[in-house]
């Protein structure tokens, strides 16, 4: 067993965890092992003082007031719009529409774009990968529009089934994919399903949020129209979001939501929209997280996102082989068996332990797993479980952590031996 | 801190081990709910059997997880035998000994005039006492709660026909 791997992939994981405040605490009196990253990662010190240095120093509103602060604060989120671009690798920062979450990016898309543009009878084609967040937007247009929904299936190993994949193109007007399963940790191939798409003349929207905290992003690269991006997975705070989205798309959608900052004039009489990315950004912004976001932008760019892939495929590697190693056939491990065709996200199904009963004995040992059905119960259906437990790891784990979880497991099933 | 055995008492893993009352029961004559618990997935079906205002018989059917199976099997010999009324007090005082400790967390008192509030023993719940523990985990009352729920929609629909 190995406490320390940082030598083989150039990221200083126990310099790295130092870095994150609660990554210091204890758990029911042991250190934590935080293994929860997929449902939100912890935030390292600079995002979290960069909140506060705003809430102390430049507070006011933006957009608005002309005085020093209030130029400060507008400066310091349209900083942060572009640091999101370049990070996103998009063409330009005004393409970036600042939202809750990636939940509210893909609802962006449903009622500005999909009101426009899909018409009973249009085909929106799906993922068995999906989220909740890519499946219901599209499930209430259907319910509203009449628009037919597809799905394209998954194997054996949690990887979509592309052999139909010309079949359940035609007639297809919008292709919306997961880059990364938070379930299964599957990769879809996102360049070749969207050159597919464009193919047949649909448009593209990849939902980011489980591939942007742990590979290096390009929405070119990627030829997608929309990508839908959240904070809180890439030690951002929570409540901040991101839609990007191809300029032309933007600027013939309409409004989302109505009130403040989204206008160019309003009278007695009705309202011009503002240009984008104000349009879609009405009221008042989560200023401070946007800073924070910001912050966590410059984290992990100080990592370098491809230093971060290495690491997580060879702490991923680490855990396959450790886990199978030591538990054979009572583990069984969802998704693709090999890390080149998956991320570190780890569903996990461990003889007929309850996924809750599970999670709960691994609390004990201080190790913080995910038990549900991860806001994915159409894949959960495929995989013929009604829950599973998911440890999901980060650039801040390490294989000691791998090795927590392991005997944590092999205390669970001393427990519930019966 | 609480530990596994506050949650994982003795007599909840013999009632998941050997759940009591598994199966199921012909409707009609007997009536079924099932009930859901969205965070994980679980599920449990209760059938019910009620002749002359008298519960005849339970069955349990559906599957989850160590805390909803055992808090069913003994919801089940619970309330077999009792008449609608009689189990409804059950389910009262039940749900009533999941809920104090659920306001206690947010700093309240438990609910004034109740004296079963924290002594064991003396809610007349009997074994059932054993899940006063799944407090101490709050995320897990609903796991507890589950076939409780299920089991007042059982007996509303059963006393609508």
């Amino acid at each position: 067993m190995s406490t320390n791997d940082s030598s083989s992939d150039g990221l200083d994981v126990a310099a790295i965890k130092a870095e994150f405040p609660l990554l210091q605490r204890e758990v029911n009196d042991h250190p934590i092992v935080y293994l929860d990253s997929g449902a939100t990662s912890q935030k390292p010190q600079s995002v979290l003082d960069a909140m506060d240095r705003y809430y102390a120093e430049i507070n006011a509103n933006i957009h608005r007031g002309a005085y020093l602060i209030a130029e400060r604060a507008t400066t310091a989120v349209e900083n942060s719009r572009a640091a999101l671009a370049r990070f996103l690798g998009a063409p330009s920062a005004e393409e970036v529409v600042f939202t809750k979450n990636a939940t509210e990016a893909i609802n962006l898309v449903a009622h500005s774009w999909g009101r426009t543009n899909l018409m009973e009878g249009d085909v929106v084609l799906l993922t068995a990968l999906e989220h909740h967040a890519n499946i219901v937007p599209w499930q209430q247009l259907a319910a509203e529009r009449g628009v037919e929904i597809r799905w394209i299936p998954v194997d054996d190993e949690g990887r979509l089934d592309l052999t139909d994949l010309d079949v359940l193109l035609d007639g297809v007007k919008l292709l919306a994919v997961t880059a990364a399963s938070n379930v299964t940790g599957a990769l879809p191939p996102v360049r070749h399903l969207a050159d597919a798409a464009h193919a047949v003349g649909a448009t593209v929207l990849i939902d980011a949020s489980q591939w942007i905290p742990h590979l290096p992003t390009d929405v070119t690269d990627w030829d997608a129209d929309f990508v839908a991006v959240t904070g809180h997975k890439m030690c951002g705070p929570t409540g901040i979001g991101a839609l990007w989205g191809r300029r032309e798309l933007l600027d013939a959608m309409p409004p989302f939501l109505g009130g403040g900052s989204m206008i160019q004039n309003v009278t007695f009489d009705g309202f011009t929209p503002a240009d984008v990315p104000a349009r879609f950004e009405a009221g008042t912004q989560p200023i401070a997280e946007i800073v924070g976001w910001h912050a966590a932008v410059d984290f992990l760019e100080g990592l370098g996102m491809e230093a971060v892939a290495a690491h997580e495929r060879d702490l991923t590697a680490y855990a396959l082989r450790t886990l199978t190693e030591r538990f054979g056939d009572d583990l069984v491990i969802h998704g693709p068996s090999t890390v080149e065709e998956r991320g570190g996200t780890l569903s996990l199904a461990y003889r007929d332990i309850h996924p809750h009963d599970l999670s709960q004995v691994l609390d004990q040992h201080g190790v913080c797993v995910r038990a549900g059905h991860h806001c994915a119960k159409p894949l959960m259906k495929v995989l013929g479980v009604n829950a599973t437990a998911r440890a999901s790891l980060y650039l801040y784990n390490d294989e000691s952590d791998v090795d927590t979880l392991a005997d944590a497991l092999a205390d669970a099933g001393d427990f519930f031996a019966f | 801190m609480a530990g596994l055995e506050d949650l994982y008492r003795e007599i909840i893993l013999d009632h998941y081990r050997s759940p009591r009352n598994r199966g199921e029961l012909e409707v009609p004559p007997a009536t079924m709910a099932e009930g859901f618990n969205p965070l994980c997935g679980d599920e449990i079906r209760v059938y019910l059997q009620v002749d002359d205002e008298v519960i005849s018989n339970v069955r349990i059917g559906g599957q989850g997880c160590s805390i909803s199976q055992s808090s069913a099997s003994m919801m089940s010999t619970a309330v077999v035998g009792k008449s609608i009324d009689e189990a409804r007090d059950v389910l009262r005082q039940f749900k009533e000994m999941m809920s104090i400790h659920e306001h206690g967390l947010d700093g309240e008192d438990a609910a004034p005039g109740d004296p079963a509030a924290d002594q064991p023993g003396a809610s007349g719940l009997g074994d059932l006492e054993a899940l006063r523990g799944v407090v101490k985990f709050p995320v897990r009352i609903k796991c507890a709660t589950l076939g409780w729920n299920t089991l007042d929609q059982a007996l509303t629909d059963s006393s609508s026909e």
